[in-house]
C-alpha cells in the first residue's frame, strides 16, 4: 500500500537511528512465551551494537540469552520489574557492572510519561498490525498466529519513544481497528514468523492452585474482603498473581451472589475468573493493563466492556486519574511479610532475584484495602520474616496480612481489625506469627551478601527504596 | 554398630532423602548436605542429622542428603527411618 512502513528488522533497526549507548524497551505480554526480546537482542548483537540500556517491562526465565549479550557488551544496563530464571542468577551472583533498576509497573509507565526513562527505539511485538502500524495484542483474522490480549505495559512505550517498531505476526489489512497501538506513533512495521508462544503467557507466576493450604488461604481471604467494611454494591477490586490470591475471587462470588452486591470493576491483570464474573454480571467493567490468560484475552478482543488501560492509566502514582486511585480491594501475595508490614516479591530468601514488582507498590499504596495472603511456611522458608531481604512495599500502605495461622492488620488500621474480630475471624500481632515461623524453623543464618550492588529497587514515586547485593556461594 | 546401605525419604518438596552406608574406619559420622536452604539452615539441618544418628547408637557412618525444604520433625523422622533400615535394630518397639 501507499506509505508502507514494512520493513525487515535490520532495516528497521538502522532506520531507526539506534547508536550504541541508547536505551531500547519491550513489553511482556507474552510473559514466558515472548519471542521478540531475544530475537531483536540477537540481531542488535549481530549488527555490532554495543553498550545498549534495556527497559522491559518484565523480563523471565525465557530470557536466558541476554547473559550471552550481558557477557559481550551488547547490553550493559536493564531496567526491569522483574526478573527471574537463569539470568536473574546470573545478575545476583554480580553478571553486570551496572546494578539492574527495578521499578513497579506504574513506576515504569510514570517514569516513561515523565522522562525519567527515555526510550530511544521501542520494539513491540503485536499479534496483529496494518502496513501503517495500527496493532493489538489479538488479531481479527484468519491467519492469527499468537493472542496475548491487552497491550497495557506497551502503550507509555508506544506513545514517548522517539522511535517505535512495531513487529507482528499477522500482517493484516489496513485499518486494524479497533487497535491498542494507534499507526500514529508507528515508524515501522517487521512481519517475523512469530511474535510469542500464547500457551505461555499464563505461565510462570500465575497458577490455579489445587493445594489445600492454598484454598484455605484463599478462603480465608474472601472472609477477610467480605467482612472488611468494603464489600458493598458497586466496589473494585484487583487481585495479583500468586495460586491463593486468584483463587479468593471465587469464594468472595459465592458471597456476591448471596448478598446481591456487585463489583463496579476489577483491575489490574485480568484472569479467566474475572471473565466470568463479569460474563455473569456481577462485574460492570474489566479495566485490563495485562491479560492473565487466554480466557482474559479472548475477552478483552471481543467484548466493549473489557477495556484495555496503559500502564499509566493503570497505576502511576504521578497522574492521578490512574485508576489505581478509584481501586477499594487489592489481594497481592508475596514472598515475604515482616513486623512491619513491609513486603518483599522480588528478592528469594537465599537472596536470588526470582520475581517482580509489578503493580505490587501502586496498588498497595492507592487502594482503600490491601490484603497481602501469605502461607506462613514454604517448606522451610519463613514468610513472614523480622525483616524482609529486600524492601519492596513499604508497610505503611499494607493493611492486612492473611496466613493459616491467624490473619494479621496494620496497627494503622485498627478500624479494619475491630470489623475482622466482630467477624469472629482470628486477628493475631504479626510479631506472633513471625514468633510461630521461628519456632517451627529456627532462626535462619544470615544470607552470604557480597559488597557489590546488582539491583535498585525504586518506590513508584522516583525514589530509591532499596538494593539488592550480590550473593556469595 | 554395623550400618549396611540403606535409604528414606523422597525429593519432593518439603521432604529430605537420607541415604546411609557403613563409613570408613574410624572417621566417625560423615555428612554431605545438598540442601534448597543451605545458606540459612544447612548448619541446623547437619547437627539435627548428626545427633540424632548418635542418640540411635550410630557414630560411623557416610551420610549423603539431599533436602528440599523439610521441617526438622521430617528430618528427624527421616533419619530415623533410615537408620533403622541401615542397622535392623527397631527404635520404634
Amino acid at each position: 500500500m501507499r506509505n508502507s512502513k514494512l520493513v525487515t528488522l535490520e532495516e528497521a533497526i538502522r532506520k531507526s537511528g539506534l547508536k550504541d549507548g541508547m536505551t531500547i524497551s519491550f513489553h511482556h505480554h507474552f510473559r514466558g512465551g515472548d519471542k521478540v526480546v531475544n530475537m531483536v537482542v540477537a540481531k542488535l548483537a549481530e549488527m555490532g551494537f554495543k553498550n545498549l540500556h534495556l527497559a522491559a517491562s518484565s523480563l523471565s526465565d525465557v530470557h536466558a540469552p541476554l547473559i550471552e549479550h550481558i557477557k559481550n557488551g551488547v547490553i550493559t544496563k536493564i531496567s526491569t520489574s522483574g526478573l527471574r530464571g537463569e539470568l536473574a542468577n546470573e545478575i545476583s551472583h554480580g553478571l553486570m557492572k551496572e546494578p539492574v533498576i527495578f521499578r513497579s509497573h506504574g513506576g515504569r509507565g510514570s517514569a516513561i510519561a515523565t522522562g525519567d526513562l527515555h526510550i530511544d527505539v521501542a520494539f513491540l511485538g503485536a499479534s496483529s498490525a496494518d502496513e501503517l502500524g495500527n496493532a493489538c495484542g489479538y488479531s481479527r483474522s484468519e491467519n492469527a498466529k499468537s493472542i496475548c490480549g491487552s497491550l497495557g505495559y506497551a502503550l507509555p512505550d508506544a506513545r514517548y519513544a522517539d522511535h517505535v517498531v512495531v513487529i507482528t505476526d499477522d500482517l493484516v489489512a489496513y485499518p486494524n481497528v479497533p487497535k491498542s497501538i494507534s499507526a500514529a506513533d508507528v515508524e515501522s512495521v517487521v512481519v517475523v514468523d512469530s511474535v510469542g508462544d500464547s500457551s505461555k503467557i499464563s505461565a510462570g507466576a500465575i497458577r490455579d492452585s489445587k493445594n489445600p493450604r492454598d484454598i484455605l488461604l484463599a478462603k480465608t481471604a474472601a472472609k477477610v474482603v467480605i467482612n472488611s467494611g468494603y464489600f458493598e454494591d458497586g466496589f473494585s477490586i484487583q487481585t495479583g498473581t500468586g495460586g491463593a490470591s486468584l483463587a479468593v475471587v471465587k469464594y468472595i462470588r459465592e458471597s456476591m451472589l448471596e448478598k446481591g452486591i456487585k463489583a463496579s470493576f476489577a483491575l489490574g491483570g485480568i484472569t479467566a475468573h474475572m471473565v466470568k464474573l463479569h460474563e455473569e454480571g456481577l462485574i460492570g467493567r474489566l479495566i485490563d493493563v495485562q491479560s492473565f490468560d487466554k480466557v482474559a484475552a479472548e475477552s478483552i478482543k471481543n467484548d466493549p466492556f473489557h477495556q484495555e488501560v496503559s500502564a499509566v492509566e493503570y497505576a502511576s502514582g504521578v497522574h492521578q486519574g490512574s485508576a489505581v486511585h478509584a481501586l477499594d480491594i487489592v489481594i497481592l501475595s508475596a514472598l515475604e511479610v515482616d513486623v512491619n508490614f513491609n513486603v518483599n516479591v522480588l528478592v528469594g530468601s537465599d537472596g536470588i532475584i526470582r520475581g517482580a514488582i509489578g503493580g505490587h507498590q501502586d496498588t498497595a499504596a492507592d487502594s482503600a484495602l490491601s490484603i497481602i495472603v501469605c502461607p506462613l511456611l514454604r517448606g522451610r522458608i519463613p514468610c513472614v520474616v523480622p525483616k524482609v531481604t529486600t524492601l519492596i512495599t513499604p508497610g505503611k500502605s499494607v493493611d492486612v496480612v492473611v496466613t493459616e495461622y491467624g490473619i494479621a492488620v496494620n496497627p494503622g488500621r485498627p478500624e479494619v481489625a475491630e470489623r475482622l474480630k466482630a467477624a469472629g475471624l482470628k486477628v493475631v500481632d504479626i510479631h506472633d506469627l513471625a514468633a510461630k515461623a521461628t519456632s517451627i524453623i529456627g532462626t535462619p543464618d544470615a544470607l552470604p551478601f557480597g559488597d557489590k550492588v546488582v539491583g535498585i529497587v525504586y518506590n513508584r514515586d522516583g525514589k530509591v527504596l532499596d538494593e539488592i547485593k550480590n550473593i556469595v556461594e | 554398630m554395623e550400618v549396611k546401605n540403606a535409604v528414606a525419604g523422597t525429593l519432593e518438596s518439603g521432604d529430605i532423602m537420607v541415604q546411609i552406608g557403613p563409613g570408613k574406619a574410624g572417621a566417625g559420622l560423615v555428612v554431605d548436605l545438598e540442601s534448597s536452604v543451605a545458606a540459612q539452615f544447612g548448619k541446623q539441618i547437619r547437627a539435627l542429622i548428626t545427633d540424632t544418628l548418635k542418640d540411635l547408637g550410630i557414630d560411623n557412618a557416610e551420610v549423603k542428603a539431599t533436602d528440599k525444604g523439610a521441617l526438622d520433625c521430617t528430618i528427624r523422622a527421616r533419619v530415623t527411618a533410615a537408620a533403622v533400615r541401615a542397622t535392623g535394630k527397631d527404635v520404634w518397639k
